[in-house]
């Protein structure tokens, strides 16, 4: 059973990763523009990036 | 110039242009834009755009100078920050083309467009000046943007979004560790698990469901509170009550060393609940932000004329009585008042539904709102704001609108009748168990708790807004959103429907009818010539012969007609014939040394419109036509369509009173109309339709917009709403039915955490995969965006 001990805690630190993750995205905006995430990664090049090399 | 070719398209913006035009494009501004996409070596963007049919089309269009500076918010760091709303944002790829147009201005710093919500975000390095030049980059591409403050657009909507999403995140993560625990625990009853790691594992349980509890359930705490302290009830009150009886049962079983703990069922059934109530936000701020959208690209400024004679631009709100205002050709009037000076034509479709425009001249009275086509006016004002008729009409809007917020919608109907019953019943257990059975109390409240844990309406929760979801993406597939919540369950009770003439059976479009005897060489010569106008009745004698090129030097005379030499298209009057008050839209040609020749049109039936009609008829649904025209046009369209009960000569306040009428009697009215003269009759109507073609605020007005042209969004509409509603009423049948059955279980003390957990989730789980068969087995087309 002291597996346990350790075992829990694990767990439980985990879940909180995962939560804290979350609610960062929430804050920083990662979940206002669903549509345009879904289709960006299909386009090429930053946009920023071209900028400095004309 | 007689060969027929077949039709081409715009290279730009994919109108359709005339085969013998010499140009691929269909005029300068999409030249220019093309050639400029090309310059930056973007041409790729054709390859990948995909044109969206319901969109306004890309093609660039001069407009009247605005000022910026307005909405632009200077920071502390140098930079300055604008936010736009774009108009015609086809695909992914045009959100691209202008991050990167953008991108490579000078100053510019970052240039984000938001696809779901269709705004742009600009932020460039210098003062407000330099806002201008991306702007009209992004605009002569054939996008139009609209400058707001997003402060006043972000509504409590997304906040309490935000808000409900990390209670879901909370309750989820405590719901899964919880769970981790009591499975180990209900693994250990028969395994023989010591009592101290029993403990251990449910003093764990209580540390994570505890606060999670506290936190997550705020959203059902305190509507619930606030329904006890008006001494209503509602779903939320057995929630919260469920949920607090089995945290606090739980944590007294703790303390006791008992072998039961229901902290999993507490918090998995504010789990379950959240992910309902998100849903059912989701649907609604969806709905509401494609309306706020639409409403403020109408949204503008005035410019005002000063003494001295200089022009100034002043938000509609600064405008007052006596003051002068410029109306530029293409603007909409800001305000009440008369023509000064300067001749026009006036669509006054906003206000009267009517879709011929109308001569203008000094002293004619005009109306906020209504759009002024060829020359520009000034205009003194009479009238401004909150006085003017447009802002009456908004009133008697709201005034109807909040009649209609009275409607209670079937879960508020039936949970007075299940709540009592559900205390009853814990009641009665535990009266049976302490004075009965002669139990000690503790074990007699144990009972009484687990019958409230047991009957808390987990299901009945989900029930409704996992339909509504279901039902709502189905139509959203089709190009119909539902704006509010309720709307499906008044749309299933429609016995009535009721259409407005202009606009809504018919495209709102003129068309030319055909004539045996008509000389087909004229009406090339006619088509070419009123090819320059923008008049609905040049456009359309234009579009009968749509391979016409340009005829040069056509010169036009706001209200009257167009010259080019001695050949005359307009009015009866402008080619010399006497007034005869002919009723009929009409163009005459008058080509030098010939009789005049008449073009006459009728209006364009919307596609599917008889047969939806006929439809409707059929199913036993009353169908009636309204109309602001005269009685012989709303005949004749009502015969067209087959519809036998028409009233004509109707105004907004006309439409109300009719529409009561039917209310009183006890019908239940569909109202499908377009026009800002038809928003009071949608506001008090059961439910109402607006075409997305319609005024912004007619579909502000509407609980259901529709896109496309075609009228069978009525039927397809009507059949979804038939079909939730027995879905929803399946699903609550059985939502009751199974909280219910394990009543008895509770009432003698059978359930025990894993039956409890089992049954909630099992529940749900039926409840939305009931849901699901709904969204119809058509998968998503591609390209949606």
């Amino acid at each position: 059973m002291t597996s346990l001990l350790l075992l829990i805690p694990c767990a439980l630190l985990l879940g909180l990763v995962g939560l804290a993750a979350f609610l960062w995205a929430l804050r920083s905006g990662q979940f206002e523009d669903l549509d345009g995430a879904a289709s960006r990664i299909l386009f090429d090049d930053p946009p920023v990036k071209e900028k400095h090399n004309v | 110039m007689n060969a027929i070719s077949p039709p081409r398209h715009c290279r730009h913006c994919g109108a359709l242009i005339g085969a013998d035009s010499a140009s691929v494009f269909c005029g300068e501004g999409c030249a220019r834009a093309f050639a400029l996409i090309e310059a930056a070596g973007l041409s790729s963007f054709y390859d990948r755009l995909v044109f969206d049919p319901a969109m306004r089309p890309l093609r660039p269009e001069a407009r009247p100078a605005r000022d910026l500076a307005l909405n632009v918010k200077s920071h502390d760091d140098g930079t300055a920050s604008l936010d736009l709303m774009v108009d015609g944002l086809h695909c992914a790829a045009c959100g691209w083309l202008i991050e990167i147009l953008l991108a490579r201005c000078d100053h510019v710093t970052m240039a984000r467009v938001n696809h779901s919500t269709r705004r742009l975000r600009l932020v460039w390095r210098g003062g407000p000046e330099c806002a201008s030049a991306p702007v009209e980059l992004v605009e002569a591409l054939g996008f139009r943007l609209t400058p707001f403050d997003p402060a006043r657009l972000d509504s409590a909507l997304g906040k309490e979004m935000r808000d409900l999403l990390r209670c879901l995140a909370v309750a989820g993560f405590a719901a899964a560790n919880v769970m981790l625990l009591s499975v180990s625990v209900w693994a250990g009853h028969s395994t023989g698990m010591g009592q101290a790691t029993r403990d251990l594992m449910h003093w764990l349980s209580a540390l994570i469901a505890l606060p999670a509890i506290f936190y997550a359930g705020r959203p059902f705490f305190r509507s619930a509170w606030q329904a006890v302290s008006h001494g209503r009830t509602n779903m939320d009150l057995p929630i919260s009550i469920g949920v607090v009886a089995a945290a606090g049962m739980s944590l007294s079983e703790t303390l006791r060393h008992g072998p039961y703990a229901y902290f999993d069922s507490a918090v998995t059934l504010l789990f379950f609940l959240l992910i309902g109530r998100v849903l059912d936000l989701r649907t609604r701020g969806r709905m509401r932000e494609a309306a706020a959208h639409l409403l403020s690209l109408g949204v503008a400024g005035a410019t005002r004329l000063t003494g001295d004679g200089q022009a100034e631009t002043v938000a509609l709100s600064a405008l007052h009585p006596g003051d002068r205002i410029l109306v530029a050709a293409g603007e909409r009037i800001g305000a009440d008042g008369t023509v000064a000076s300067g001749c026009s034509d006036l669509d006054t479709s906003l206000l009267t539904g009517e879709s011929l425009p109308v001569a203008i001249e000094p002293g004619t009275a005009v109306f906020a709102g209504q759009l002024n086509l060829s020359a520009a006016v000034t205009v003194t004002v009479s009238a401004a704001g909150d006085d003017t008729l447009l802002a009456e009409i908004v009133r008697l809007m709201e005034a109807a609108e909040n009649g209609q917020a009275r409607y209670r919608r079937l879960a508020d109907r039936l949970i007075p009748f299940y709540t009592p019953f559900v205390h009853v019943a814990a009641l009665g257990t535990y009266l049976y168990w302490w004075a009965v059975a002669g139990q000690i109390w503790q074990i007699a409240l144990l009972r009484a708790v687990s019958v409230l844990i047991i009957t808390c309406p987990c299901a009945l929760g989900l029930a409704i807004p996992a339909v509504q979801v279901s039902a709502s993406g189905r139509l959203f597939r089709r190009g119909i959103l539902l704006k509010s919540a309720s709307a499906l369950e008044r749309l299933a009770e429609i016995d009535h429907v009721v259409f407005d003439k202009t606009g809504t059976l018919t495209l709102g479009t003129p068309e030319l009818q055909a004539d045996p005897h008509r000389d087909e060489d004229m009406l090339r010569l006619a088509a070419g010539i009123a090819r320059t106008s923008r008049h609905p009745l040049a456009r359309a004698l234009a579009a009968a012969r749509p391979d016409v090129p340009v005829v040069a030097g056509v010169e036009e005379i706001p209200g009257r007609g167009l010259a080019a030499g001695q050949t005359r298209v307009g009015s009866r009057v402008w080619v010399g014939l006497p007034d005869d008050a002919s009723t009929e839209p009409e163009l005459w040609l008058s080509p030098p040394g010939r009789e005049p020749i008449r073009f006459a049109f009728g209006e364009t039936l919307r596609p599917g419109a008889a047969e939806t009609v006929s439809w409707l008829r059929e199913r036993g649904y009353r169908v009636s036509l309204l109309s602001g025209d005269r009685p012989a046009a709303a005949a004749s369209m009502a015969a067209r369509c087959g519809i036998d009960d028409w009233q004509a000569g109707l105004d907004p306040v006309g439409k109300v009173c009719w529409l009561s009428a039917c209310k009183a009697v006890g019908e239940h009215v569909l109202m499908v109309g377009d026009g800002l003269n038809d928003a009071p009759a949608l506001s008090i109507a059961d439910v109402s339709l607006s075409p997305a073609s319609g005024a912004d605020i007619a579909q502000t007005a509407a609980d259901v917009v529709f896109q496309g042209t075609s009228l069978e969004a009525v039927r397809e509409l009507l059949r979804v709403a038939k079909k939730a509603r027995s879905v929803i009423r399946e699903n609550l049948a059985f939502a009751i039915f199974y909280n219910l059955a394990a009543v008895p279980l509770a009432v003698i003390g059978l359930v025990t955490p894993p039956l409890a957990a089992a049954l909630m989730s099992s529940s749900s789980l039926i409840v939305v995969l009931n849901a699901l068969r709904l969204s119809g087995r058509r998968p998503r087309p591609e390209g949606r965006s």
